[in-house]
């Protein structure tokens, strides 16, 4: 009387395409070949009207694309895939999109920028320069003194405060500062700039221009990013490496410097090359503080100072005559301050390559 | 060196929430006690009371006294870090430094406490730790990796050697093999064998046949429901915990009816 064992009822439990005539698969080489279909269909569609827009072609030959494979995929295999065909098609076109006014212009920064660029451009100030020739290099020691004196600034003032929210700060104290840091993030730079240049006019008077002002400026706005990007990444820390440290009979200061911190460190990198990436290119509140001069200045606390944005914004104002080099000069200056971004992005990049803990060898 | 503490009539708190309530227990040196009872019973609370951890949570506090070597760990001149120096600690998940090497991790007890050392004394408390925690063979030739290349069995033990560094009196262990695999849970079971030659250790588990395997004494935490503070129902001899316990709720728990 062994009870047999039916197997059980033979019901679809996988329910393909339930509708659509067969359930075929699409090869690996079906998109490509309706996208290239779509290419010729437009490009005729073109041809035919003689309407020749390289634009015009590319954004009719995608929605030849979108329509046909939607509805090639939708009779082959179903319903299901025909969405996700949609979905795939609509986060491609918003990626492309995003990334359209970058790619567009960098190329174009490069093209009027690249010109510009030789060894006297680098090495010469604008020192009684009328016309062609002079050089930038009294904007990028501007740049490069107010920058770091911003960042000397702005570091321990923003990774110390990230300590206090993260590792001390409790109740209305560190809500209150948690607040104002997020206020911060949303000054106005020209607020910055006028703030800075008012605390100065009380120390040197009317009138006064100089690096350091500039740099305050900056500072103001470097500050609130360097908080955020420090918290988050000592939020990052897991409690239980500060609890090992804890059991170990380690002091909390020392648990903060050794171990929170040292875990900490290639994110904060990141994160303060980051904020320096984002004030580098700030151009109205250095035009109120640190001035502008034909000249090189390197002292940061008299003076009027030449940066990169101001000197750029300048150019274009007043070129000179003729006006085509102080063109062509403020474009190679656009060039300088993208390429200083991207190598600090690249600086940033690799920080986190090198010094993040590794958990295998 | 392994000192006895004697705990009487403690209660935690979590701000207003009492945790556990009216613990009476006494944990002597060279031996193993084991912690068992469902969670949320306070087990956990308790052993991070005996060298002062859970004052790291907000709000955290104890009433009682907990006393080790004829001196009160709560007592208002005691300095909880010094505590902490002579009462080690071994969590449930591995946690070594992830920035430090192998050599490093072990040190750092030491080091984070601003001793200097010169390089033939860092050798020999490296040496002397990872043999005492029975990984000295398996690392020796890469004490410079990284302590995150180990295994999770293995980080454990460079855990279990960090804290012996320190040169501790008491061993306090939570949980310290629940996220292992059964191989590493008996290396550090064995370990546990040795170590209580030399040191009072202290041991929260969830697991009943590993209390019976390593500890010589056993106390029962239990909770009369959610909300409620954990009470010590009973504590006793392990062999006579598990044999012929004097608690009804504590042989219901032993023989897995509930819990």
């Amino acid at each position: 009387m062994a009870t047999q064992t039916e197997p059980p009822p033979a019901t679809d439990v996988w329910p393909t395409a339930s509708r659509g005539s067969s359930r075929v698969r699409h090869s690996h080489h079906a998109p490509t070949v309706i996208l290239g279909a779509s290419a010729v269909l437009a490009a005729g569609v073109l041809g035919l009207s003689g309407w020749v827009d390289p634009v015009g072609a590319v954004a009719l030959g995608w929605l030849t694309f979108a329509i046909l494979s939607t509805a090639l995929t939708a009779t082959l295999r179903g319903r299901r895939a025909a969405k996700n065909n949609v979905a795939t098609i609509l986060v491609t076109s918003a990626f492309a999109l995003a990334i359209l006014p970058l790619a567009s212009l960098m190329w174009v920064v490069i093209e009027h920028g690249a010109p510009a660029f030789n060894a006297h451009f680098f090495t010469y100030s604008m020192r009684s320069v009328v016309g062609a020739g002079g050089g930038i290099y009294h904007a990028i020691i501007g740049t490069l003194y107010v920058t770091a004196a911003a960042a000397v600034i702005s570091v321990p003032i923003g990774l110390l405060s990230a300590v206090y929210l993260v590792e001390y700060g409790r109740g209305p104290m560190a809500k209150a500062l948690t607040f104002l840091v997020d206020v911060m993030t949303g000054i106005p730079s020209i607020v910055a700039g006028l703030f800075a240049y008012a605390l100065f006019v009380l120390f040197w008077g009317e009138g006064t221009r100089s690096g350091i002002a500039g740099a305050v400026a900056l500072s103001l706005l470097m500050i609130p990013i360097v908080v955020r990007a420090s918290e988050e990444m000592l939020k990052l820390v897991p409690h239980e490496l500060r609890e090992g440290a804890y059991a170990l009979g380690v002091r909390k200061w020392r648990t903060v410097v050794q171990v929170v911190l040292r875990t900490a460190a290639p994110g904060i990198i990141t994160g303060i090359m980051l904020a320096v990436a984002r004030v580098v290119g700030e151009t109205a509140p250095l035009l109120v503080t640190a001035g502008y001069t034909d000249s090189t200045n390197s002292d940061i606390f008299s003076r009027q100072m030449m940066t990169l944005p101001v000197f750029a914004y300048q150019s274009f104002k007043s070129p000179g005559v003729p006006p085509e080099p102080g063109y062509e000069r403020a474009w190679g200056t656009a060039l300088v301050l993208l390429i200083i971004v991207m190598v600090l992005n690249l600086i940033a990049r690799l920080c986190t390559y090198f010094f993040a803990p590794k958990p295998n060898r | 060196m392994a000192k006895t503490i004697d705990v009487s009539d403690l209660d935690i708190y979590y701000g207003s929430f009492k945790a556990v309530e009216d613990v009476t227990l006494t944990m002597a040196s060279r031996s193993v006690t084991a912690l068992i009872g469902p969670s949320g019973c306070g087990k956990s609370s308790f052993l991070r009371s005996l060298n002062r951890m859970h004052e790291v949570i907000p709000g955290a506090r104890v009433e009682g006294k907990v006393i080790m070597d004829g001196r009160g760990l709560y007592d208002v001149d005691v300095d909880p870090v010094l505590v902490r120096r002579d009462i080690g600690m071994v969590f449930q998940r591995p946690n070594p430094f992830p920035t430090m090497s192998i050599a490093d991790n072990v040190l750092a007890g030491k080091r984070l406490n601003g001793k200097r050392m010169n390089r033939a004394e860092a050798a020999e408390i490296v040496e002397r730790a990872l043999v005492s925690a029975n990984l000295w063979n398996e690392v020796k030739d890469r004490l410079r990796k990284p302590g995150a290349s180990l295994s999770g069995g293995q980080q454990q033990r460079l855990c279990i050697a960090r804290a012996l560094a320190v040169e501790p009196q008491v061993l306090l262990m939570d949980e310290p093999c629940s996220a292992l695999d059964p191989i590493s849970t008996t290396a550090i079971e064995d370990l546990i064998h040795t170590l209580k030659e030399r040191y009072t250790i202290v041991i929260v588990t969830h697991n009943m046949q590993q209390a019976a395997r390593v500890s010589d004494t056993t106390a029962f935490f239990n909770l009369a429901g959610a909300g409620r503070p954990g009470h010590l129902i009973e504590s006793g001899s392990t062999p006579k915990i598990f044999s012929t316990p004097d608690n009804p709720a504590t042989e219901a728990y032993i023989s897995g009816r509930f819990g």
